[in-house]
């Protein structure tokens, strides 16, 4: 145990002098989780509409005053006739063009149906579909109200759609838990990685071979102090998370702690095992980033939701721990639920990290022998 | 002119010699394609539904089957109880329930209003109003198909949506020339950040330094061979987009290439300057990640629509090139864009190269003199 206390406190003094160390450790993940945190968001509001008017009466300055008014649309320009919102659109400065038939104010009067034309940008496909959302409502809210009262009284479906976890969809709500478990991953797994590979380069690995050290106390002695620097991390991220962008925390912060430090020990795993297939540490960070963290990114449901993915994909999905361990920081965070719903993506979490440590240590012993 | 060759050929001689790096530039920007390409998917299908019919009547079957029917939904389970309800949410095997209420048939069939509920998880805000969009149009027309709701008189004002560029809304259309932007600007910034600075820690600088070649035909004589390898990787990576996610291209392929050529002379440059500033190839990998890999992923408006961002991280994304070259990108695939309209963007990436390629011949003539 004395032996193990050395290694660590050697550890810690070699991290003192590395003074970009600080830096990466503190300072970065509180960037990235602001600055995705307010990137990473996919809210749709203040669509740039511009307004092809071919009646110019009351009516439809109403109409154009209710759009206006809606904290959903931004009117940037008015133009008279249909052909001359092409450009708007090409460019890119209008996403919607509503266009009012000339003697719209005219029909509506009289009682007669009006027709009246959105063409949309279909470009950014999602915000798109999000505009033309709002704008199917805001005319339909309008249209009822223009009907005479007496007919609002048919029979039917009254659909009443309740939201839960999130009533107001805050994309940010969903974002922001997926960070904190993404920049614990880019601390972690990185730094543990090249720590192990730089003293192969040096060549002070094989110093530390031939002491007495055993191969557990040599593992543990090395990764701990990453584990430390990683616990830190969850605290301070969790921090900005509620305090700063006021995402709900509603289940247990014991639990969250607890399985984020389990996340962490798997991460450092993979840093060891990144560790023990790299010679060098530019081999090491190339391994880390192009077959470890870019397929985390992506095939992990932090950017697109799994249940989109083709089947195929899927299966990948299942060999990412961050596919686990994002179901499991949104649901304590949104969901408020506990381990009695969690267990099975812990288990998965769990096994995940000791497939990967015993891999690594394997590796490492035959290595060395 | 023959000293800028002279450079070039003795870089290709290198490149050549690392077999193992050139085949990485070349094709695997084209397999992150084939990969993340299918994953990256906005487009919601298969909602998890579970039903809860309270009714059991012919009516409220077939509303049930007008959900499943519809394409949208997948029906997961029947449930007898809010609790059961609330644990298939909790547990993401529902994304939704359709709650039916006692007495449904009978009173739709008489002309009266029954209340159907839906609950839908919102953990996900972009997903949640996709859900609730279809939800609400299944309901609709299926009330309107009722009979109490023959006395509806048709509304007074409709809209007819229609979409532009990408009518089907399909979020591929959008996602992947983001990934093609993306996947270039890593390969190109990860191929010159090293390319100096392993020249500085094997020690020939020095004969850099010798060598009769003034420092910016050397500059532009060592990036022309990785300009050759990216231009040809960015063509086999939109090849494999048109053939594989159905990509259009409905402008002119000149003004394409030109846009490309300039964006990856900017990214080249970018690499090159960080190799100049860097001591060691880690610290050049480290800074080359953080400039091209973050920034381009979540500012460039790849993913997250930067009109939705707050004001001053809008500002920032003025300094990521990914943010001209996806809107020339987009904009001459989807939209036809001639090249006049594109001049900013190309007169913005013209600069951003511009700059850095000065920079970084800036910083090495420093380093020679």
């Amino acid at each position: 145990m004395g032996r193990l206390r050395v290694l660590i406190w050697k550890e810690f003094l070699e991290l003192r002098q590395n003074p970009h160390l600080f830096g990466i450790v503190i300072v970065a993940p509180i960037l990235q989780l602001t600055m995705l945190g307010y990137a990473a968001t996919t809210d749709v509001k203040d669509v740039p509409v511009v307004v092809a008017d071919g009646d110019r009466s009351s009516a439809s300055r109403e109409l154009v005053q209710r759009f206006e008014a809606s904290r959903n649309f931004t009117i940037i320009d008015t133009v008279t006739t249909v052909s001359e919102i092409g450009p708007y659109l090409e460019d890119g400065s209008a996403w919607l063009a509503l266009s009012i038939p000339a003697g719209y104010g005219a029909d509506v009067a009289a009682g007669r149906p009006a027709v009246l034309q959105v063409v949309a940008d279909g470009t950014d496909s999602n915000s798109t579909s999000a505009a033309l959302g709002y704008a199917t409502a805001l005319v339909g809210g309008y249209a009822r109200e223009l009907l005479p009262a007496a007919a609002g009284s048919a029979g039917g479906i009254d659909a009443r759609i309740r939201v839960w976890f999130n009533p107001e969809l805050e994309s940010r709500f969903f974002m922001i838990p997926g960070v904190l478990a993404l920049v614990l991953l880019l601390v972690t797994a990185n730094l543990a990685a090249m720590a192990i590979v730089r003293e192969k380069e040096v060549g002070t690995l094989e110093q530390l071979n031939v002491t007495p050290l055993r191969r557990w106390e040599l593992i543990v002695g090395k990764l701990l102090p990453y584990g430390l620097i990683g616990l830190i991390d969850i605290l301070l991220v969790t921090a900005v998370a509620v305090f700063w962008f006021e995402v709900p925390l509603r289940g247990s912060f014991g639990l969250l702690l607890a399985i984020s430090l389990l996340y962490v020990v798997s991460t450092l795993g993979l840093g060891l095992l990144v560790s023990t297939i790299s010679d060098t540490q530019q081999q090491a960070m190339m391994t880390a980033t192009f077959f470890f963290l870019m397929p985390m990114i992506y095939l992990s449901g932090f950017m697109t939701p799994i249940e989109n993915m083709p089947t195929v994909i899927q299966w990948i999905t299942y060999v990412i721990p961050l596919r686990y361990f994002l179901i499991i920081v949104r649901g304590i965070f949104l969901k408020g639920v506990g381990i009695e719903v969690l267990w099975p993506q812990v288990a998965a979490l769990a096994t995940w990290g000791l497939a990967v440590i015993a891999l690594a240590v394997m590796r490492s012993s035959k290595r060395l022998n | 002119m023959r000293t800028i060759l002279a450079v070039t050929r003795k870089e290709l001689r290198q490149i050549r010699r690392d077999r193992r790096t050139l085949l990485i530039m070349a094709f695997v920007p084209a397999l992150f394609l084939l990969v993340f390409g299918y994953a990256l998917n906005f487009d919601v299908r298969h909602v998890a539904l579970a039903v809860e019919d309270r009714d059991a009547s012919p009516e409220s079957r077939s509303l049930v089957s007008a959900f499943v029917n519809s394409g949208y939904f997948d029906f997961v389970a029947a449930v007898h109880s809010g609790a059961e309800a609330e644990r298939l949410l909790d547990r993401n095997d529902a994304r939704a329930v359709l709650v039916i209420p006692e007495g449904f048939g009978r009173t739709v069939t008489t002309g009266g209003t029954a209340p159907v509920q839906v609950i839908v998880n919102g953990d996900n805000a972009n997903t949640a109003t996709a859900v609730i969009g279809y939800a609400t149009s299944i309901l609709q027309t299926a009330s309107a198909g009722l009979p109490g709701a023959a006395t509806v008189q048709t509304l007074p004002v409709t809209m007819e949506p229609r979409v532009w560029y990408n009518p089907e809304l399909r979020s591929p259309l959008f996602l992947v020339p983001g990934l093609i932007a993306y996947l270039t600007m890593l390969m190109s910034v990860t191929s010159t950040a090293l390319s100096i600075v392993r020249e500085k820690e094997s020690g020939t600088i020095e004969q850099i330094r010798m060598a009769p070649v003034r420092t910016f035909p050397f500059i532009l004589g060592k990036t022309l061979p990785y300009f050759v390898i990216s231009l040809l990787s960015a063509a086999l990576v939109f090849l494999a987009s048109q053939a594989l996610f159905g990509l259009p291209m409905r402008g002119n392929w000149l003004t394409l290439t030109a846009m490309l050529s300039i964006y990856l002379l900017g990214a080249l440059g970018t690499g090159l300057l960080v190799s100049t500033i860097s001591e060691t190839q880690q610290v050049a990998f480290q800074i080359a990640l953080l400039v091209s890999l973050l920034p381009t992923l979540m500012l460039s408006g790849f993913i997250f629509p930067i009109a939705s961002m707050p004001a001053f991280l809008q500002g920032v994304t003025h300094v990521v090139p990914a943010r001209y070259f996806l809107i020339a990108l987009r904009g001459i695939v989807l939209k036809g864009t001639g090249a006049f309209q594109l001049l900013p963007e190309f007169g913005a990436l013209a600069a951003y190269a511009g700059v850095m390629l000065g920079l970084a011949s800036l910083r090495l003539a420093r380093e020679r003199a």
